[in-house]
């Protein structure tokens, strides 16, 4: 079998993803998977993609060589700087292509979960663009920690609703919009942020996600006339290292996607079903989801995308783990010698990069910097007082 | 549109759905109340419900990511687990309850896949348990869980929805043990100030494809809008109306409140 093709009739990899919803979604995501399947396979909706991507998000990305750092860590390290991208993170990527979709299906309205906020403002921002109502659920300790992206939605002129049920992060702010998408499912699109959720989201997203390793391939190749040796990127639900490592799934490259030691799902958890989708998810001798605990609201999720619980089964991608203290260390140590301040999510790429360096000494090693830090100054300015 | 065909039901029906179909055929309409397992006084509020005129009760496993559920389920959920039940713990109880009624559960499918398809329809029957409803299990997922709830005699409850276009209708009412769940609204589960249109015309939409009995069930929120579901359905389920009861008033309240939408579908 291809690896990273479409999934199965019933969405699945391997024994992972399906479409575990409620019946009154059923049809929707029956209606939605027809959809995207026409959308994908039209030049039109294809060119206008590549056209917004290009005029309005600033695709196509660049790569950055970071020589100091190499250097310090003895390797030839370069960025994919998804960072630069308009609204500071890779998730543009799939909220304007879920933004086309919603207006080419009639919807009016689209609703998002957000951790950090990076995919509530990407989804605010769309929306404004394409002329949609946007209504964003943020968990209420999110809320408070990411409270300048909050305000950036509502100057965008979306909604957020602040989530105070269960461990009131991410995992509960994808409860609240499927809830709201249940009673609001004819007029609306549900705008999921990452490889996650029941079939058709993982496969789409990684979809609409699959230009960063394309575009990435093709730069590696022009600069250096080989793959990379190493493909790196953090993984909360794992739409990054989904977008980057579907360019090098073929090739040699070692993938590695690297999960928060308090959010390890593939590295600690069992097969679980949650948010529609059977994939690795932490939880408790009884099936309870448990909370996950990372410095980074972003990777602050007990699940993962099932296609990336499909790549570990199989031996093709690996997921450590590294901790808070390390991630600290890796923000600075960027921001120090490179003069780019990453986003926490990917400082944990970063970390493990600096941790295991030693045993990939002279490789090339492409690391997605999926987002930029600015959202995060605030939060570490406390943690290092 | 089409005569769309009666779905064929299994040769023998289980004890929920014979109980049911008996009490149909002598023009009683059905009412099951929901209670959430586990929550401080629920095995006294069940037999208080059972007291004033159950005909069944569905007993809610809480789960920590309720996702079909509003805020009076979910508040209750969060409860009854900061009070440490367990689907275990639940099941212990349930087995010294002692009422002459038909026991359901409703349970999120990752309790059901985490204990095991198998072991989870067997600690069912230990449990005194004759029927499931997996909210997040649609028709499409079924197939490992009906299995295992087919070997054991535990009937599997199927939810059909308002957007079900009509040929999936009689597929989910084929596949349907006990009742067919007839999801009132689009929407969670919660109380509204009237019955949305919906739920009377998904009930005639079933009642014309399935002689399984049909509960409407989400969004009916009194003994008026009971009244006003079971003029087309079978019976109705009755969740957060219940459960409000429950974390207010107590079982006293429950029974109060279940004598009152008794006499109000029996009228």
């Amino acid at each position: 079998m291809t690896l990273m093709a479409e999934p199965s009739s019933t969405g699945r990899f391997g024994e992972f993803g399906g479409r575990f919803v409620p019946e009154t979604l059923v049809p929707a995501c029956q209606e939605l998977e027809v959809a995207f399947r026409e959308a994908w396979a039209d030049p039109s909706f294809r060119l206008e993609l590549h056209e917004i991507l290009r005029d309005y998000a600033g695709r196509p990305s660049i790569i950055t060589e970071c020589k100091n750092l190499g250097r310090e860590l003895g390797i030839r390290l370069v960025l994919k700087r998804e960072d630069l991208n308009h609204t500071g993170s890779h998730k543009i990527n799939n909220v304007l292509g879920q933004t086309l979709l919603a207006k080419r299906m009639g919807k009016k309205r689209i609703v998002a979960e957000t951790g950090a906020g990076q995919h509530g403002v990407a989804s605010a921002t769309a929306a404004a663009l394409m002329g949609l109502e946007c209504k964003v659920y943020m968990g209420a300790v999110d809320v408070e920690r990411q409270e300048l992206n909050v305000f950036r939605m509502r100057l965008l002129g979306s909604e957020v609703e602040a989530v105070h049920s269960g461990s009131r992060t991410l995992k509960d702010a994808v409860n609240e919009a499927m809830r709201d998408w249940v009673a609001t499912v004819e007029s609306t699109h549900y705008c999921l942020g990452s490889v996650m959720g029941p079939h058709p989201y993982p496969w789409m997203v990684r979809e609409f996600h699959r230009v960063i390793g394309d575009e990435a391939r093709e730069q590696c190749r022009a600069a250096y006339g080989a793959d990379p040796d190493v493909v790196v990127a953090c993984v909360g639900g794992g739409s990054n290292a989904m977008g980057i490592f579907s360019g090098f799934v073929d090739t040699d490259a070692r993938l590695v996607g690297v999960e928060p030691a308090g959010g390890a799902a593939v590295g600690r958890g069992v097969p679980g079903v949650v948010h529609g989708m059977r994939s690795y998810l932490m939880q408790d001798e009884y099936g309870q989801v448990q909370e996950a605990h990372s410095i980074s609201a972003g990777l602050d999720y007990p699940g993962v995308g099932p296609e990336h619980s499909y790549l570990a089964s199989i031996g093709r991608a690996e997921y450590p783990a590294v901790n808070d203290a390390e991630v600290i260390e890796a923000f600075q140590l960027m921001a120090r010698t490179e003069g780019i301040i990453p986003a926490l999510e990917c400082a944990h790429a970063l970390a493990w990069i600096a941790r295991e360096a030693p045993a990939f000494q002279g490789q090339t090693v492409l690391m997605n910097l999926s987002g930029r830090g600015d959202k995060d100054v605030a939060q570490m300015m406390e943690i290092l007082k | 549109m089409s005569q769309t065909p009666v779905a064929p039901g299994p040769a023998t029906f289980g004890r929920m759905e014979q109980s049911f179909r008996d009490k149909r055929a002598a023009g009683r309409k059905l009412l099951v109340p929901y209670i959430t397992g586990g929550l401080p006084g629920w095995e006294d509020a069940l037999r208080a419900a059972v007291a004033a005129g159950a005909d069944a009760i569905e007993i809610g496993i809480p789960f920590s990511d309720p996702v079909m559920d509003g805020p009076v389920i979910q508040e209750a959920s969060q409860r009854a687990l900061d009070a440490g039940a367990t689907p275990v713990s639940i099941f212990d109880q349930a087995r010294a309850l002692d009422v002459d009624v038909p026991l359901a559960v409703m349970c999120y499918y990752n309790t059901v896949h985490h204990a095991g398809h198998h072991r989870f329809a067997e600690q069912l029957v230990a449990a005194g348990v004759c029927a499931a409803i997996v909210p997040d299990l649609p028709l499409e997922e079924s197939g490992l869980w009906c299995e295992a709830a087919d070997a054991s005699a535990i009937e599997t409850v199927m939810l059909a929805a308002p957007t079900a276009p009509d040929d999936r209708l009689p597929r989910v009412c084929a596949r349907a043990r006990g009742f067919v769940y007839s999801v009132g609204l689009l929407g969670v589960t919660g109380e509204r100030s009237a019955l949305a249109a919906t739920a009377t015309a998904l009930a005639m939409r079933l009642k014309a494809v399935t002689d399984v009995p049909v509960l409407v069930g989400v969004g009916v929120s009194n003994a008026a809008q009971a009244r006003e579901a079971v003029q087309v359905a079978d019976g109705v389920v009755q969740g957060a109306s219940v459960v409000r009861r429950l974390l207010e008033g107590g079982a006293e309240a429950v029974g109060e409140y279940i004598a009152e939408v008794r006499a109000a579908i029996d009228s």
